[in-house]
């Protein structure tokens, strides 16, 4: 089939971005799974892309071990951080996390050895978009898997009421530990793997809106089944694509319209699909159900 | 004794709601903690089950020191709870609530399950299965699929029975188990409980339900104030003169 073919390289990079930005959700998705809401992760796959650039660049590291690096580096980094902040509740971690993402970009704009703010260019090509998919089907496997077992159950048990979890004996902090340090993995994985396909890293590409682009993926695709943030982050890389491909079809300029298109399709999944892009089959379901019903009452 | 507490104090600022408390409670037996509302029956709780640590005093579990530990740990120790504004975890169905509460006895298969080893898919099995007995003993087998969000007040509070005893604790803390039921299912928490303490598990029991306190306790404290008024078996407490007149109160 070379219409398919040609359809995939048409928008390989597209297709690449879009694995990319499942994992970054994936990695919101460790911490909000069990209450947690973390802005960390765009600070967390700085290190990682960072870590994974430098290897390759200044160490002539192979590029698995690149990799490596990217994942292991912001994870050892999660453990000092999360013990203080996992502390905090809800939008109080937030904001100290979002403290550490700036604290993670000043310091890499500031830091000369790392070009300070032009960041870090020709970095070698060597991801492929497969290599991608792989990493997030693993992932994706991963939290799969993690539903149902005993550490599944806990972490549902935290999210829903910390104190009472506790009570049955479930240490919280511990799993809330291990769930913000398996995302800072995900995350500075993910930025090593981006690092090392656009070639460049560069502080500003880490900042606030980035950490909040993540957020966004999970909590429109639907934060409460693994496979939401992935839903997310797909629907989100696809649809100014789809727009800009639309207004062109109609002769318009694909210009601010697209973007006001974007925002206006956004803040309608938020307010009519609370429990994300993954919630539509069961809200139609129930909306079905509530009109038989009526009819039935007359 | 399985439970000893000994001259417990807990203060919130200037109020002491326990004001050297003590309470013994044996293995295999129902301890009712009864008295006027804001007696510090619940305060009581709280700092056994770890929730507050007490400004002073002792908490002896089967021989262990457990006064300021945390919650986990004493859990893990053997005490578990309900409590009295029920704390169900809402999106969850009852049988799920139940598999939370076996967290201390289920074994850890997060390795197994990524490995499809056919241990982790026997382990679920038992947890499930013993999770539906629970669940049965409290009468509830056939709402095991429902969100506990969607069920009565007084199915509930028998999930958190369950929860509560799905760990195989040592000692239950239950506050309130019967708030909001009808006398049918009042009855059937009492069985509930009886059967509990018939395999030498503990059980203690806060209550505003007189009539179930008397039934079901093998002794009974009364607090006020803070302080332990009386103890003993339901029959001596009852006819005790300070009982009375905490309860109805007393002519000046």
């Amino acid at each position: 089939m070379p219409d398919l073919a040609g359809f995939f390289l048409t928008y390989q990079s597209l297709f690449a971005f879009i694995g990319l930005n499942g994992l970054l959700a994936l990695s919101v998705y460790c911490t909000l799974c069990c209450g947690q809401l973390s802005l960390a992760n765009a600070g967390f796959m700085a290190i990682g892309a960072y870590a994974g650039a430098l290897l390759t660049q200044n160490a002539h590291a192979p590029y698995p071990l690149a990799l490596l690096a990217g994942a292991l580096l912001p994870a050892l980094i999660a453990v000092p951080l999360g013990l203080p902040v996992l502390r905090l509740r809800g939008v109080f971690l937030a904001i100290a996390t979002i403290g550490f993402g700036e604290v993670v970009r000043l310091g890499f704009v500031n830091w000369s050895y790392t070009n300070g703010a032009l960041g870090l260019v020709a970095i070698p090509q060597k991801t492929q978009p497969w290599m991608i998919w792989v990493a997030l089907a693993v992932v994706m496997f991963a939290l799969a898997r993690l539903r149902g077992s005993r550490a599944g159950y806990a972490l549902e048990a935290i999210r829903e009421d910390e104190a009472a979890a506790r009570s049955m004996g479930i240490p919280s902090t511990r799993y809330k530990l291990s769930m913000f340090v398996a995302g800072a993995a995900v995350a500075g994985f993910a930025g090593a793997l981006e690092a090392h396909l656009t070639y460049m890293v560069a502080p500003n590409g880490y900042g606030f809106s980035r950490a909040v682009d993540m957020l966004v993926y999970a909590v429109v695709g639907g934060d409460t089944v693994f496979y939401g943030p992935v839903v997310g982050a797909a629907f989100l890389t696809v649809l100014p694509e789809a727009l800009r491909g639309g207004a062109r079809a109609l002769g318009l300029s694909p210009g601010p319209l697209r973007m006001f298109l974007n925002g206006a399709i956004l803040l309608a999944v938020i307010l009519f699909l609370p429990n994300g892009i993954v919630s539509l089959p069961r809200t139609l379901r129930a909306l079905r159900l509530r009109k038989a019903s009526r009819a039935a009452l007359g | 004794m399985l439970l000893s507490v000994e001259e417990l104090e807990r203060s919130f600022g200037g109020v002491r709601a326990l004001d050297g408390a003590a309470v013994q409670v044996a293995k295999g037996e129902v301890h009712g903690l009864i008295g006027p509302n804001g007696a510090g029956k619940t305060t009581l709780l709280n700092v056994v089950s770890g929730l507050f640590r007490p400004t002073r005093g002792r908490i002896v579990l089967g021989g262990e020191r457990i006064d300021g530990l945390p919650p986990h740990r004493i859990a893990a120790l053997g005490i578990t709870r309900t409590y009295q504004n029920i704390r169900l975890f809402p999106g969850l169905t009852a049988l799920e609530n139940v598999m939370v509460g076996a967290h201390l006895v289920r074994p850890g298969d997060t390795l197994r399950r990524m490995l499809f080893l056919p241990s982790a898919r026997a382990d679920e099995a038992k947890a499930r299965e013993a999770a539906l007995q629970l669940l049965s003993r409290v009468g509830l087998r056939e709402r095991a699929h429902h969100r506990v969000s969607g069920l009565s007040y007084g199915d509930q509070r028998r999930v958190e029975i369950a929860r509560a005893l799905a760990s195989s604790p040592r000692l239950v803390l239950l506050d309130e188990p019967t708030a909001g039921m009808n006398a049918a299912e009042v009855q059937a928490v009492a069985t509930v409980i009886r059967q509990v303490a018939s395999t030498g598990q503990s059980v203690v029991l806060v209550e505003h339900n007189v009539q179930l306190v008397m039934q079901v306790c093998d002794r009974i404290t009364v607090l006020n104030f803070g302080k332990v008024i009386t103890h003993g078996e339901p029959r001596h407490v009852s006819s005790h003169p300070e009982v009375i007149a905490a309860y109805l109160g007393s002519e000046a």
